[in-house]
C-alpha cells in the first residue's frame, strides 16, 4: 500500500460501498478458535470454492455470543441476516446449500434469541432499551481485524482525518472534554482532563500509552477489542498523541493474550505502510511511532505507575502519586495512559461529535460500557450497553437469566477491586456513581453472575486470595493486611470462624483502604466489605459452623 | 547446551532490542519464547552483553509470574483460575489431573513429562472452564474429560 493522503480515505470508503456483496463472517477471536472456528473457516472456504460461490468469507473478531462458539454470521441478499451458533465443520455444507444457494435460513442451527439481543452491529441509530448498542465493539465481528481497508471502509480514520485537517490539538481536547468520556479502565477519570493535564505539563518528550494489561479475572473486553478491531485502538492512540503533543507511544499488553499481541503488531505494520503511523501522518506535520511492550503476569501492572515501571523494563511496583504520570511518567516525561476501551471510543466521538456521544448513556456517565458477562447465566458473552441500563436487563434479558432450575444470588462487578451486588438490587442502573454507591465499582467490565449454588464466603476468599498473591509487597498495609484477612476468610470458609473475626475483617479493611500505596491495596477489601454488608447471614453461618463449601 | 549457541541466542535477542529503551523485559520474553525458560547461564551472559547487573535481571525474573527459571515439562497443563472458570469448576478439574498424575498443582512428574499449574484468566470466559495444554485452549472441560485429555498427550 502506498502512503495514504487525506483524500484517499474517501475513495476507499466509496469503492467498498459500491462493491458490497454477500458475506459470511466467522468469529475468530481466542474464544472462537478455542471452540474450533479454524476448522469451520477452512470448511466454508473449501465448500464455497467447490460450489463456485461468489461470496466474501471473512475472519472476524468476537461476535459477542461467546457461549455459542464457533459462530458464523451469514448475510446474503434476500435472506434475513442470520447468526449460527455451535457450528461444526459438518454443518457447513448445510449452511452453504440451504442459506446461500436456496436462500432458506437453517432454522435449527440459528440462534434467534441471540440474534435478537446480540447482533454483530447496530441496525438502528438510536439505542433501544433492553438491547445492546455498540460503539466500542462496533467492528468486532463485523470486519476482518487484519484488513486496514475494511477498517477504513467501515468509517475508520475519518476521525483522525478530521483532527489533522480541521482541529487544533486544543480543539480536539475540548471536544473530548465536552463529550464527557470517562476512563473505561475502572476509575472513571475524565479523559479530556487527563489529556489537558498532559498537554499542559512541561517536558521535552511526551508519551501516549495504551493500558492493555487486562488483569481482572473474568474480564475479556479489552482482549476482544484488541483482537477484533485493533485499528480503532491505534487510531484512538494517534488522536491522543496529536492532542497531547506526543510522538512516541507504547501499547502494554498481557503476554497471556498472544492473539491480541499478534493482531496489534500486524495492525501497526499496516498502518505504518499506509502512512497512518510513522512520519508525516496523512501528509501532515504530525508523526508518531507506536511499539508493543508485553506484560509478564503481574496484576499490579495495570496500575499506572507500576505499568510505567514495567515498560521501563523494571519490576512493576507502584510509587506514590503525585506526581501523576501526566506530569512525570515514562522516563520522567509527561505520559497519558488510556485504557483500550477508552481509546476505541475516540474515533466515533471525533467523527460524529461530542453531542452525539452525550446523547447516549446518562448525564454523568455518557456513552456505553462493554461487559464480559460470565458465570452462572444462560448466555455468557461480550455485551455493550448504554450507560444507565439496569443490571437486571443485562443479566436477565441479554444474558437469558439463571441456568435452568437455579436462582441468581448476586452479580459481581469490578473484579477483585469491586463488590458483590445482591439479586434484590439488580434494578440498579449501570453508572459509575450508582455502582460505587452500592460499594462496588464499574471496574474494567467483568460482570460475573453467581447463583444459589455458590458460597459467598468462598468467592470472597477467592478474590482476596487473588489480591494477596498479586500484592507487590512494597507497602505494609496491603502485604500484611491482605494476608491476615485471607487467613480469617480461610477459617470462615472451613466453618471454623469466631464472632470476633467479622469485626477484625472490618478493621483491617479500613486500614488497608486508608493506608495502602496504590489502588490494588485500597480496593482489595471491597469484596469483603460488600459481602459483609449484603450477605451477613452467610458469614453468620460460617461462624456457627453450618457453612459448607459449595 | 554448547557455550557458543548460548551466546548466539542471547546476542540475537539483545541485538533486536539494544537500541530501545527499557528493553530488558522484552529480551527476557524473547529468550523464554525460544527456550521455554530463562536458564541461569543465559542470565549471566545477558548481564555481560547488556551491561546490566545480574541482580537486576533476577529482580525482574522473580517478580513476574510469567518467567520460568526451570525447564518446562513436555506437557504443561494449566487450569484457568479466572473467576468464571473457578465458579464453573477448575478446582475439581485440577483435582482430577492431580489424582491421575499423582502430583500436586505446582509440581512436575518425576519423568518430566507433565507439570500442573494454574494460570490467570486467559479471557475465554464464555468457554469456561478452560484448560491450556502447552498453550492450546480446551474449552468447557469437565473432570470426566481429564483421562481423554491426558490420552491425547502421547509420545
Amino acid at each position: 500500500m502506498t502512503k495514504l493522503q487525506k483524500e484517499d480515505l474517501e475513495g476507499i470508503l466509496q469503492r467498498r460501498r459500491e462493491s458490497r456483496r454477500d458475506w459470511i463472517a466467522v468469529g475468530m477471536g481466542s474464544c472462537g478458535l478455542a471452540a474450533g472456528a479454524d476448522a469451520v473457516f477452512t470448511a466454508l472456504t473449501e465448500g464455497a470454492r467447490e460450489r463456485g460461490l461468489e461470496i466474501d468469507i471473512r475472519k472476524t473478531g468476537c461476535l459477542g455470543a461467546c457461549h455459542a462458539e464457533p459462530l458464523v454470521e451469514v448475510c446474503v441478499d434476500g435472506v434475513p441476516k442470520t447468526l449460527y451458533g455451535h457450528v461444526s465443520a459438518e454443518w457447513v455444507d448445510l449452511i452453504l446449500d440451504s442459506h446461500v444457494l436456496l436462500k432458506r435460513v437453517v432454522t435449527r442451527l440459528a440462534v434467534p434469541e441471540i440474534a435478537e439481543r446480540l447482533t454483530s452491529c447496530n441496525d438502528r441509530d438510536e439505542p433501544d432499551p433492553g438491547r445492546q448498542y455498540k460503539i466500542v465493539t462496533r467492528n468486532c465481528g463485523a470486519i476482518d481485524p487484519e484488513s486496514l481497508e475494511e477498517y477504513i471502509a467501515s468509517g475508520g480514520y475519518q476521525a483522525l482525518r478530521r483532527c489533522l485537517s480541521d482541529l487544533s490539538p486544543d480543539e480536539v481536547i475540548q471536544e473530548v472534554e465536552t463529550s464527557g468520556l470517562r476512563g473505561r479502565g475502572g476509575a472513571g477519570f475524565p479523559t479530556g482532563l487527563k489529556w489537558r493535564l498532559t498537554r499542559e505539563a512541561e517536558g521535552a518528550e511526551k508519551f501516549v500509552v495504551c493500558n492493555g494489561d487486562e488483569g481482572d479475572p473474568g474480564a475479556y473486553m479489552d482482549r476482544s477489542v484488541l483482537e477484533g478491531d485493533p485499528f480503532s485502538v491505534i487510531e484512538g492512540m494517534t488522536i491522543a498523541a496529536y492532542a497531547i503533543g506526543a510522538s512516541e507511544g507504547f501499547l502494554y499488553i498481557r503476554a497471556e493474550y498472544p492473539l491480541a499481541v499478534a493482531r496489534i503488531e500486524a495492525a501497526i505494520r499496516s498502518a505504518k505502510l499506509a502512512g497512518l503511523l510513522g512520519r508525516n501522518i496523512l501528509g501532515s506535520d504530525f508523526s508518531l511511532n507506536l511499539e508493543v511492550r508485553l506484560g509478564a503476569g503481574a496484576f499490579v501492572c495495570g496500575e499506572e505507575t507500576a505499568l510505567i515501571a514495567s515498560i521501563e523494563g523494571k519490576r512493576g511496583t507502584p510509587r506514590p502519586r503525585p506526581p501523576y504520570p501526566s506530569v512525570s511518567g515514562l522516563w520522567g516525561g509527561p505520559t497519558c495512559i488510556n485504557n483500550v476501551e477508552t481509546l476505541a471510543n475516540l474515533p466515533p466521538i471525533l467523527a460524529k461529535g461530542a453531542d452525539w456521544f452525550r446523547s447516549i448513556g446518562t448525564e454523568k456517565s455518557p456513552g456505553t460500557k462493554v461487559f464480559a458477562l460470565t458465570g452462572k447465566v444462560r448466555r455468557p458473552g461480550l455485551v455493550e450497553i448504554p450507560m444507565g441500563t439496569p443490571l437486571r436487563t443485562v443479566v436477565e434479558e441479554i444474558g437469558g437469566g439463571p441456568l435452568p432450575g437455579r436462582r441468581i444470588k448476586a452479580v459481581q462487578t469490578g473484579g477483585p477491586s469491586g463488590g458483590v451486588i445482591p439479586a434484590h438490587l439488580l434494578d440498579t442502573p449501570v453508572t459509575y456513581e450508582d455502582l460505587a454507591e452500592l460499594g462496588s465499582m464499574m471496574g474494567s467490565g467483568g460482570m460475573i453472575v453467581m447463583d444459589d449454588q455458590d458460597s459467598i464466603v468462598d468467592i470472597t476468599r477467592f478474590y482476596l486470595g487473588f489480591c494477596v498473591e498479586e500484592s507487590c509487597g512494597k507497602c505494609a498495609p496491603c502485604r500484611i493486611g491482605g494476608r491476615q484477612m485471607l487467613t480469617i476468610l480461610e477459617r470462615l470458609s472451613e466453618g471454623r470462624g469466631t464472632p470476633e473475626d467479622l469485626e477484625q475483617l472490618r478493621q483491617i479493611s479500613k486500614t488497608m483502604k486508608a493506608a495502602s500505596l496504590c489502588g490494588l491495596g485500597k480496593s482489595a477489601p471491597n469484596p469483603v466489605l460488600s459481602t459483609l454488608r449484603y450477605f451477613p447471614e452467610e458469614y453468620e453461618r460460617a461462624i456457627s459452623g453450618a457453612h459448607t463449601k459449595a | 547446551m554448547a557455550e557458543k549457541d548460548l551466546s548466539a541466542d542471547v546476542a540475537l535477542a539483545v541485538r533486536k532490542w539494544q537500541k530501545k529503551r527499557g528493553a530488558l523485559i522484552m529480551v527476557l520474553h524473547e529468550i523464554q519464547g525460544r527456550l521455554g525458560y530463562v536458564p541461569r547461564e543465559i542470565a549471566l551472559e545477558l548481564s555481560k552483553q547488556m551491561n546490566v547487573p545480574l541482580a537486576r535481571i533476577y529482580e525482574v525474573l522473580t517478580f513476574y509470574n510469567f518467567f520460568e527459571l526451570e525447564p518446562p515439562a513436555k506437557y504443561v497443563i494449566s487450569g484457568c483460575m479466572g473467576t468464571a472458570c473457578y465458579l464453573k469448576g477448575t478446582p475439581q478439574i485440577m483435582q482430577e489431573f492431580s489424582r491421575l498424575l499423582g502430583i500436586e498443582v505446582g509440581q512436575t512428574t518425576p519423568d518430566g513429562r507433565f507439570s500442573l499449574t494454574t494460570v490467570r484468566c486467559v479471557g475465554c470466559c464464555g468457554q469456561a472452564p478452560v484448560v491450556l495444554i502447552n498453550g492450546e485452549v480446551h474449552s468447557k472441560v469437565s473432570p470426566q474429560d481429564v483421562p481423554h485429555l491426558l490420552a491425547q498427550c502421547k509420545d
